[in-house]
This record gives structure tokens, C-alpha cells and sequence, in this order.
């Protein structure tokens, strides 16, 4: 794949070398490819490929382990946080851990492992993959489905009344008070794949100091029926106003209510 | 002249870089590749601009952008 360089060229562009040259199992027009090569891009450009450990979930990328060139262990059903939690605190701390998960493991059966990973303030960062669907197993209902989004197990779309509506990972997480970085991306456009590369770096490199998550809208184009190209304006137009492209939290910028609470322990001012 | 290198047996015929090249050079063609797929390719390089659009949203990673360095 990799052409001799011309000397009177430069690249634009190339395959980062942080990815193996498998072929992705991927349906046509997925953003795993996409979210895989930036979390790739950003392991090479910060040159800690022998340093760093990821954790893959149950779902689509539950194979991720043959594209990544480092450490992978494949965590059980939404467990990854806490397998990754494992890892940080026997290893030494230069290491670099990170979770990949979908919206079908961490919002719904993983979401006791995410929430208490993140309130203890482990020092890992945690990509999400929110597609809202469950792609792997066929397309059903996911705890992000839009409203009225139809789905094997919702064909004639989600009922709130019965349902509820779409979990807001971001927005949970920000009322805890050890999170270092809460932000959502979007792989829609280059535009919101260079914001989500950003997002990303910064993740790895506040991930030393606490709990880093970045959440990354998707597309299913197979799930959701529709062509890739359509799938992206699908969500720009039905995702984005739920899910808003924030970053939430990040250091410097912590919201009042984080501020860490020292009580006195004492019933009472001694007289 | 700039240079698109499109691998062909990792495109899946998703037409994201389709969509977004703003030249709409990239077109699908009649071939077959080893996955079934009929795979991208730039029709009319002269034209391309190298701005890496296409590389960015692939999905597969199959394409790799180069940019001539102006003479002199």
C-alpha cells in the first residue's frame, strides 16, 4: 500500500503503521474505521505504541484487537472499565489504558462498570461509540435510540411512554466530581473527525491526571437501513440536537458543583 | 502532480469520499475487487488538490494522499 516517497512530494495522508493491515470486518460505511484510525493516529503521534493497553468490548468491535498494533484485552459484556481498572493499578503509571466501547455495552448493561470507574476517578480514558442501535446482533433497540427510531425490537419506533428516552452518557457522567475530561464528538464530516481526533489526544493526555471519556456520534448505516452517506446527514439532523457536541467538563473549566466537598464531620460549631 | 493512492481491495464502495471531494473526481468503478466490492478511483488527477478530504473519512484507512511540492 505504502508507495516509495518522491522526493518532491510530501504526504497528505498516509495509513498510520499503529494499525495492522487486516481488513476491517466492518459493513461498508461504518465509523469504527474511522474512530479506530484516530485512536491509532493519536497512539502513534504521541509514540506510546509499546506503552499502551486497550480494552475492547462485546459488539461490533469486540474483533478490534486484529486492527490495533498494541496490547489488547477483550473485556466481558460491558466490563471493560472495570478490566481496564484492573490494569491500570498493577502496571506501572506511565502506562496508557484505554476502553473502546458501543452504545450497547456501556449504556446499558455496562453502565454500573462505567458509572462507578468514573466516580472513582480511574486513570483511564474510555472512547464510546454511540450509534444508537445495536449493530452486532441485528439492529435492535439500544438504550440511545431516538424517539420514534424504528428497530427489530421497536418497528414502530421507540414509545418514550413505555421506554423512556435516550441516556445521556456525557451529561450522567458530568455530575460526578473525579471526571477530568467529558466531551462528544462526531464522525459525521472532516470537520467533526478532525474536532473528535482533538478530543481524543486531549483524552490520552489528561489521562494521567483522572477519568478521561470522550463520546463519538456514529453511524449505522446498516442498522439504521439506509446508505453511509445518508446515514451521516441522518445523524447530523436527528442526533445532534439530542446529543449535543460539547465538551462538558475539562481541567481549568470544572463547573461549581464539582468542586470536591470537605464536610467537618462535627454535629456542631464547639462552644 | 498530486498523488491519490487508492487501495483497492479494502474499499468496500462506501462512497464517503465520494461525497465529500469537492472536485468530485473520485468516481465508482466497473471493476471487481477480491472482496465483491466495485472500488473507488480518481478519474482526473490533474485536478486533484491533495487536500486529503477523501483520505480523512475513509472508513477502511485505503487511501493515502500526496502533494507535489511546487518547483523551485
Amino acid at each position: 500500500m505504502i508507495e516509495p516517497l518522491a522526493t518532491d512530494e510530501k504526504v497528505v495522508f498516509e495509513r498510520t503503521e499503529v494499525l495492522t493491515d487486516h481488513a476491517l470486518h466492518y459493513c461498508p460505511g461504518c465509523t469504527h474505521g474511522i474512530a479506530h484510525r484516530l485512536i491509532a493516529e493519536v497512539i502513534e503521534e504521541m509514540d506510546i505504541q509499546d506503552r499502551t493497553i486497550g480494552v475492547c468490548p462485546v459488539g461490533c468491535s469486540v474483533l478490534a484487537y486484529q486492527y490495533f498494533d498494541v496490547d489488547i484485552q477483550q473485556a466481558a459484556h460491558g466490563r471493560a472499565p472495570a478490566v481496564a481498572t484492573g490494569i491500570r493499578r498493577v502496571l506501572p503509571p506511565d502506562r496508557y489504558v484505554f476502553t473502546y466501547q458501543g452504545d450497547g455495552d456501556l449504556a446499558s448493561i455496562g453502565m454500573g462498570e462505567i458509572l462507578h470507574a468514573a466516580n472513582r476517578g480511574e486513570k483511564i480514558t474510555v472512547i464510546f461509540l454511540n450509534n444508537a442501535i445495536y449493530g452486532m446482533t441485528g439492529g435492535q433497540m439500544a438504550p440511545t435510540t431516538l424517539p420514534g427510531q424504528k428497530t427489530t425490537t421497536s418497528p414502530f419506533g421507540r414509545d418514550t411512554a413505555q421506554t423512556g428516552h435516550p441516556i445521556r452518557m456525557c451529561e450522567m457522567l458530568n455530575t460526578l466530581v473525579e471526571p477530568v475530561l467529558i466531551a462528544r464528538g462526531s464522525l459525521s464530516s472532516p470537520k467533526g473527525i478532525n474536532r473528535a481526533k482533538k478530543l481524543i489526544r486531549q483524552a490520552f493526555e489528561l489521562q494521567h491526571q483522572g477519568f478521561t471519556f470522550v463520546e463519538l456520534l456514529s453511524t449505522c448505516p446498516t442498522g439504521w437501513g439506509i446508505t453511509p452517506t445518508d446515514a451521516v446527514k441522518w445523524l447530523d439532523r436527528n442526533m445532534t440536537p439530542f446529543f449535543p457536541l460539547q465538551v462538558f467538563r475539562e481541567p481549568g473549566a470544572m463547573p461549581d458543583a464539582s468542586h470536591k466537598y470537605a464536610p467537618d464531620l462535627k454535629v456542631r460549631d464547639e462552644a | 502532480m498530486n498523488r491519490v493512492v487508492i487501495d483497492k481491495d479494502r474499499c468496500k464502495a462506501c462512497e464517503m469520499c465520494v461525497s465529500v471531494c469537492n472536485k468530485e473526481l473520485i468516481e465508482i468503478s466497473d471493476e471487481l475487487n477480491a472482496k465483491g466490492y466495485h472500488p473507488v478511483e480518481l478519474h482526473d488527477p490533474e485536478q486533484c488538490t491533495a487536500c486529503g478530504l477523501c483520505a480523512l473519512v475513509c472508513p477502511e484507512g485505503g487511501i493515502a494522499v500526496y502533494k507535489a511540492k511546487k518547483a523551485g
